[in-house]
């Protein structure tokens, strides 16, 4: 699939057979695939569709971003996506919709996940190659940090979008573009000998990756899911600031300075302002303003712990058994 | 928001401190800031003081006074925030 759309897209936005034989191919696919959140290809061509909009990764000519092929194949794509991550991601029951009650109630949920101890694991024992394959894998969103949700922005009124400005305009730097948090990622992945152009790893990085920040995509692109979009940002900056802490200490332990650990080291601090704002301000005050919002306000947090939980156990388990967490291993440190 | 700041007593959590404000230390000197918002802890564990780091969470760290002064025994052996009732309105 991932490939017929790469010739595709390499040809121009004009109509033909091989469009015909894109839909039949990927029909095909999702029929056959019985785990859309672990295919590889799926996810690659998903992953693909989405940098349409994005840029940066494919030289394909600018206007495939809205033609109707490409919008149609990200439609099917999605559809069987959200139907799985709404079939397997359990919700929890929902909380009044108030500020207040919604801010406890994903807070609570955030603490029940005990998180898979990946980044204990990492202040604790994890070695070079370890922390090389960490970035490699976080790369795939670092570099475009913040800008899935950045999506949401007009499609949110009020107390929410002032809160996502708020937040995203701290991811963003504050006005200053060597503070970016993709910026500062750059340099963390500089330090480790990693080439930081985006999308260099893409091959490197299993399903699962590609699904965590596909969903953000597509939970940012949607309009009608800008519940999920609140619910996902608040639960990823509710599970940052102390796992950051601990990555922090993990690449100091191995002798990497201030250089690779500030990017760490600043998710520890704005993260813990992030998750304030992101649980009471953005998700509280949405659900406030659109209470029909709140069960996908919850849907979208309990799905980023659920898709960030499984890609964390699956790279530790690889760790555990000595084997590299990655779908193609790096050839040797800074080479993929 | 009335004033030129604006500081939110967030519930189990920091002191959110947004709009116009000087941060200093004991001598008077500015607190190094690089943020417009920050969160500055409250339950006195934090690693980067003034600031906030998220570890009033790992703590138990609450903001109301626990249930368990009314003499109902059953209360004092509630644990903490998730039998709490929640914070009606905002």
């Amino acid at each position: 699939m991932s490939s017929l759309l790469l010739s595709l897209l390499s040809a121009g936005p004009t109509r033909g057979d091989t469009e015909t034989a894109l839909e039949a191919t990927l029909k095909q696919h999702l029929e056959r695939s019985g785990d859309i959140l672990r295919d590889d290809d799926l996810q690659l061509a998903l992953f693909l569709l989405y940098s349409l909009h994005y840029g940066g990764v494919l030289n394909v000519d600018d206007r495939w971003e809205w033609h109707p092929i490409t919008n149609a194949a990200r439609l099917a794509l999605e559809d069987a996506f959200e139907a799985q991550l709404r079939r397997i991601v359990h919700v929890p029951a929902l909380p009044e919709p108030n500020a207040e009650a919604v801010a406890a109630a994903l807070f609570a949920l955030t603490a029940q996940d005990s998180g898979p101890s990946l980044s204990r694991f990492v202040a604790s024992r994890a070695s070079v190659e370890h922390l090389t394959e960490l970035v490699v894998q976080r790369s795939i969103y670092t570099l475009k940090e913040a800008d899935p949700h950045s999506w949401a922005i007009p499609r949110l009124t009020g107390r929410a979008k002032a809160a996502m400005v708020e937040i995203q305009a701290d991811e963003y730097g504050g006005g200053r573009p060597d503070r970016m948090h993709a910026v500062i990622f750059a340099g963390t992945m500089r330090g480790l000998g990693l080439d930081d152009t985006y999308g260099r790893y893409i091959d490197n990085v299993p399903a699962i990756i590609l699904a965590s920040v596909n969903m953000m995509s597509m939970f940012g692109l949607n309009r009608r899911l800008r519940g999920a979009i609140a619910g996902h940002l608040a639960a990823f900056e509710m599970t940052s600031s102390i796992p950051n802490g601990l990555y922090a200490r993990g690449f100091r332990r191995n002798g990497f300075g201030d250089d690779v650990a500030w990017y760490f080291d600043e998710h520890v601090e704005a993260d813990a302002v992030h998750e304030q704002i992101a649980g009471r301000d953005l998700a509280g005050g949405l659900a406030e303003s659109e209470p029909d919002l709140l069960p996908d306000i919850m849907f979208g947090a309990a799905a980023c712990l659920a898709v960030d939980g499984w890609s964390g156990e699956q790279m530790l388990e690889a760790w555990q058994r000595g084997e590299s967490s990655l779908r193609l291993p790096l050839r040797r440190l800074g080479d993929g | 928001m009335t004033g030129a700041a604006e500081i939110v007593a967030c519930t189990d959590g920091p002191l959110l401190v947004r709009g116009e404000f000087d941060l200093l230390g004991a001598d008077g000197q500015p607190v190094p800031r690089v943020r417009q918002t920050v969160a500055l802890c409250r339950c006195g564990v934090s690693s980067i003081k003034p600031f906030c780091d998220g570890t009033h969470k790992l703590i138990g760290f609450q903001t109301q006074p626990p249930i368990a002064t009314t003499g109902n025994e059953e209360d004092a052996n509630a644990s903490s925030r998730v039998s709490r009732p929640g914070q009606a309105g905002s």
